[in-house]
């Protein structure tokens, strides 16, 4: 509805202050990555911490625009943002440039952009758009089957680039999915299969059939009388596939899975214990980390972070600065900011009279919550190494502009959500 | 399935998002609070502890002459991994190094490490290294590291100062001290007084990257300890006098030791041949020391300190002092010489044509060999227990420090030889008497004697009745004091009033006109002296020489040796002579005789 409303009227304050929060913790770590005691302008544009603040300003701006939108701008023009998004993806495959073997950037001059990271939002505006219709099943197969083409371009543009960490996001939509009607078996079907492949790698075939059949056993038994006798195939079906499933993990693992991301997996695992060529990050990083303690060595005074011990240290490892210099107190605090905002974005979805901002809220949260949680998971060892960035806190204007964009997208919609009727 | 159905499911998104950051937080946990190793590594990594290397103390002489000095040097360094597009023809002959060479050395520095520098050349003099460092960055990954080696302003006393070398493995495994790249003093002062020279190492804990590359002070240099430099020694020794015997002994193999007896305080301590020190600093320092290590007349042997000669006629001094304590002559005592001494046709000491018989001062003057083989015969059968009289005479004769080592601070010595009651029964199954040894009398026989203990025994006669240590360090710039026990008297065990007649002899073998070394004559000053000529059965006898100047209140004692150079007169007493007068007068008055004991030319295979 065209009202005119001021700029920052029914905005969420308690988000935009996590947001803000959580990027000024990012640009020190950042700072603190690159800082030399005798070179420490902070505006010194060669360096990380001077671009970051570039991208910190013009992500300012960006926040502007969003909030003039009127109310309905995004849902009115949610396929038509995805269909560019879409084109941006397949556009980079064909001009984009080869950085470290994968083609994910467009390069314009010293200037990068990673559509990959503007495909998230638009996603999750066209499935918004698709489930905001009145009374769609989510357990029809029709209607699974389009969102899952919905989300399956972005996921599938991304494999070929190839970038698995950003494709393995789009998994974050469970959430939403889940809260929109998507059976249950759905969310147990994808953990289940989490767990079994991790167990086929950890224990020989034997144990694991042993533990399915029991599980399954243990199901039957415990479900009600007069559910089992209409599906008591489901039992003995589920073991089935999941034994048939967890002899394929070896198949998958050595013959779809690339040798580093097989090493990578067995480092997590403990199958190879190194610590000096493929272990050489994940062990400077657990020594980053791990060396902080409770309290931290102190703002600036990292070691493994500022000596280049840490590879990556202000992208993908970016949580080390963290876990050195404020050590167990500040990965507290910025996991408890990382928790409050995405519980918050839960709480305000929930609040939502449309379901598409409710859609794109749930999104959101999922989205920061897989980057967060793999994020963070990998630099202290419980998920294998995946090359994605930490929300607001990584180095990168692609990935600061693109989860600002996120952000405050789900904030200018739920500033309007008084007039959805 | 109803909304409120629908609605209820985002508790199982809460719960999973509580979960996932459990999940974190647990690991955090074990990573942060329950792991001690992880500061340990982090630390390990990231401090790089380095060595601060104290400078080594300079060397002074006596008169404040700086005699061994620190001069920068350059070791060439290279980095495999920065060289880019090397030209290595003109690279090698900018640097002076065969190009074999320098592809040795380059493959040992990559197979060392790519990534860190290695030496190329090690020991680069001053000058080349100044006027490669200003070429040196059109060569990246080349760099000269300066550091400090030895210069010697004047080229003499090598074996006096010694040399330092990279310390070997053998010595390294003895003093826990010292690390692999370290200096260590291997001869001479260098070695006496290592600990003193070098200072104490530093340590400093600099921060390094995950490239090896320092970054900084770690914790602001909390933890460094600076280095202590070395002390500067003022040795005793009188470098003109040094190099002024070091000239005179060109061409010829021997010795020359010359003390002060007031202070034992060594003035100079000569060996023959020797060498210029600077030859064993730098980049030729392994060629040379093969050099001299191989050539026979053994130049890096320290014959001042471990060449044993028999001390021939000199030792007649000791034998009449000892006749005189025990009262079996008195200094009217006179003995018949035909031509020698006659005990059976098998046992007989020759002499030389003189006037007969001889009290003792001419005895001594005109060192009559039948006049102390008389004698010697009186003092071993003094009580008839040919045992009890040899051991009263080898007490006497170890008194004035013969027969063992002098536990001074030079860094190499030897015993010397003054036969034991046990070491002659071991010799001689049978009954030995006095005719038996009779060689001891005239210094022969089994005696043994260094230069130094020589001059030193000259010098306790000069001081009529005591020694001094001699020593080589006279003082330090630092708190380390030299051995108390050198400024201590040692008394012989011969009385004072028996060395007046002694020293009267001493000075008529110069003055007197029948005396064996007028030649040692000084206009103006009173030099009291004694030839020695030791019987050598390998070739020519060794030409001997001790003295001491002035008569009264004696400033220097000097032995001197020269091998192969017949009587003690022909080389031994006008080498002492000149060095006497140097010293004293700081003077030559006799040109000639000077001029005649340079040029002189001993050496078999020496071309003049």
């Amino acid at each position: 509805m065209g009202r005119t409303k001021g700029l920052f009227e029914h905005i969420d304050w308690v988000l935009v202050g996590l947001y803000f929060l959580l990027v000024l913790l990012g640009w020190m770590s950042i700072y603190a990555n690159t800082y030399q005691p005798d070179n420490s302008n902070i505006f010194d544009m060669t360096q990380e911490h001077g671009k970051q603040l570039l991208w910190i300003g013009s992500s300012v701006v960006l926040i502007l625009f969003i909030l003039m939108m009127t109310g309905k701008m995004f849902s009115t023009y949610s396929l038509l943002i995805y269909g560019g998004a879409m084109l941006s993806l397949v556009l980079v495959l064909i001009i984009g440039k080869q950085v470290g073997g994968a083609r994910s950037w467009f390069g314009l001059g010293s200037f990068s952009i990673q559509p990959s990271e503007f495909a998230k939002f638009a996603t999750l505006l066209a499935l918004g758009s698709f489930l905001s219709v009145p009374q769609l099943d989510l357990k029809k197969i029709k209607n699974q089957l389009v969102v899952g083409i919905i989300i399956g371009i972005p996921a599938f543009l991304i494999l070929l680039q190839p970038d698995a960490g950003s494709a393995i996001v789009y998994c974050s939509l469970i959430f939403a999915l889940h809260r929109e009607g998507l059976p249950s078996s759905y969310l147990v079907i994808g953990f289940s299969s989490i767990v079994l492949f991790l167990l086929a790698l950890l224990f020989p075939f034997t144990i694991v059939a042993s533990v399915i059949v029991g599980v399954c056993v243990l199901g039957f038994l415990l479900s009600n009388k007069r559910k089992r006798k209409k599906v008591w195939y489901y039992y003995p079906l589920t073991a089935v596939v999941s034994m048939a499933y967890s002899i394929s993990v070896d198949f998958i693992y050595s013959n779809i899975l690339k040798t580093h991301q097989r090493n990578r997996i067995d480092i997590i695992l403990g199958k190879i214990e190194d610590i000096k060529d493929i272990g050489w990050n994940l062990y400077q990083s657990k020594i980053a980390i791990g060396s902080g303690g409770f309290s931290g060595k102190g703002y600036l005074e990292g070691t493994q972070t500022k000596l280049n011990y840490v590879p990556e240290q202000s992208t993908d490892f970016i949580f080390c600065t963290v876990g050195e210099e404020w050590g167990f107190l500040g990965s507290l605090v910025v996991i408890g900011l990382f928790l409050a905002l995405i519980m918050r974005l839960i709480f305000i979805a929930e609040r939502q009279r449309s379901i598409f901002s409710r859609v794109y809220g749930y999104g959101v949260a999922g989205i920061i919550f897989i980057h967060f949680f793999i994020n963070i998971g990998m630099a202290i060892g419980i998920v294998p190494v995946i090359g994605i960035p930490l929300p607001f806190f990584s180095y990168g204007g692609s990935s600061l502009w693109g989860f600002t964009v996120l952000l405050f997208i789900f904030i200018q919609l739920d500033s309007y959500r008084k007039d959805i009727l | 399935m109803s909304k409120f159905h629908l609605k209820d499911r985002q508790f199982v998104t809460y719960i999973i998002f509580i979960l996932g950051a459990a999940v974190l937080l647990g690991k955090l946990m074990a990573l942060q609070l329950f792991s001690g190793d992880y500061e340990y590594l982090a630390e390990r990594n990231a401090m790089k502890k380095e060595m601060v290397y104290p400078v080594r103390g300079s060397i002074f002489d006596r008169n404040g002459e700086l005699l061994v000095a620190n001069q920068r040097s350059f070791d060439l360094m290279v980095t495999p991994r920065e060289v880019k597009g090397l030209d290595t023809a003109k690279f090698c002959q900018l640097v002076d190094i065969s190009k074999e060479r320098f592809v040795k050395t380059m493959k040992r520095a990559q197979r060392y490490s790519r990534r860190l520098p290695s030496i190329l050349i090690k020991d680069l003099k001053k000058a080349q290294g100044i006027s490669l460092m200003e070429q040196m960055h059109q060569y990246p990954g080349f760099y000269l590291q300066e550091r400090t080696a030895r210069e010697y302003p004047i080229p003499a006393g090598a074996n006096v100062f010694g040399y330092i070398s990279q310390i070997p493995r053998f010595l390294m495994e003895k003093d826990p001290y010292y690390l692999p790249n370290d200096n260590i003093g291997r001869t001479g002062v260098e070695k006496s007084y290592e600990e003193v020279l070098r200072g104490t190492r530093g340590k400093k804990y600099i921060l390094r990257d995950v490239h090896n590359r320092t970054k900084g002070s770690f914790q602001a240099g909390a933890m460094d300890v600076p280095a202590i430099p070395g002390e500067d020694l003022t040795i005793t020794i009188d470098m003109k006098l040094q190099a002024y015997a070091e000239k005179l002994m060109i061409n010829k193999i021997g010795s020359v030791v010359a003390i002060d007896p007031s202070t034992g305080e060594i003035l100079s301590m000569v060996t023959s041949p020797g060498f210029d020190p600077n030859m064993l600093v730098g980049r030729d320092r392994s060629k040379n020391y093969n050099l001299l290590n191989e050539d026979p007349a053994k130049p890096l042997f320290d014959r001042a300190l471990q060449g044993q000669y028999p001390p021939g006629s000199t030792f007649k001094l000791i034998n009449a002092l000892i006749g005189l304590q025990e009262g079996v002559i008195s200094t009217n005592t006179s003995f018949k010489c035909n031509n020698g001494w006659y005990f059976s046709p098998k046992l007989k000491v020759g002499c030389h044509a003189h006037q007969s018989p001889l009290d003792l001062r001419n005895a001594i003057a005109q060192s009559c060999n039948a006049y102390f083989c008389y004698e010697y015969r009186r003092i071993l059968e003094k009580s008839n227990d040919i045992e009890l009289d040899y051991q009263t005479w080898y007490d006497h004769v170890r008194s004035f420090g013969l027969g063992n080592y002098l536990n001074n601070d030079l860094y190499v010595g030897k015993r010397g030889l003054v036969p034991s009651i046990k070491y002659n029964d071991a010799r001689m199954p049978f009954r030995w008497r006095a005719p038996t040894l009779i060689s001891l009398a005239i210094g022969q026989d089994a005696l043994l004697a260094t230069p130094i203990q020589m001059a030193n025994m000259c010098a306790a006669i000069a001081n009529r009745g005591y020694y001094y240590t001699p020593h080589i360090l006279k003082s330090t710039s630092g708190s380390f004091e030299a051995d108390s026990t050198f400024s201590e008297r040692k008394y012989t065990s011969i009385d004072k009033k028996h060395f007046g007649p002694i020293i009267d002899g001493m000075q008529m073998v110069v003055e007197n006109k029948k005396g064996t070394a007028k030649n040692a004559r000084i206009k103006g000053i009173e030099v009291c002296g004694k030839t020695g000529t030791a019987e050598n059965p390998h070739g020519k006898d060794h030409s001997i020489f001790i003295a001491f100047a002035p008569k009264d209140n004696p400033k220097i004692a000097i032995a001197v040796y020269v091998e192969n150079a017949g009587w003690g007169s022909s080389y031994g007493s006008p080498i002492a002579s000149l060095m006497i007068e140097q010293y004293l007068n700081d003077t030559i008055s006799r040109p000639q005789l000077e001029a005649r004991m340079i040029n002189a030319n001993l050496l078999e295979d020496g071309t003049d």
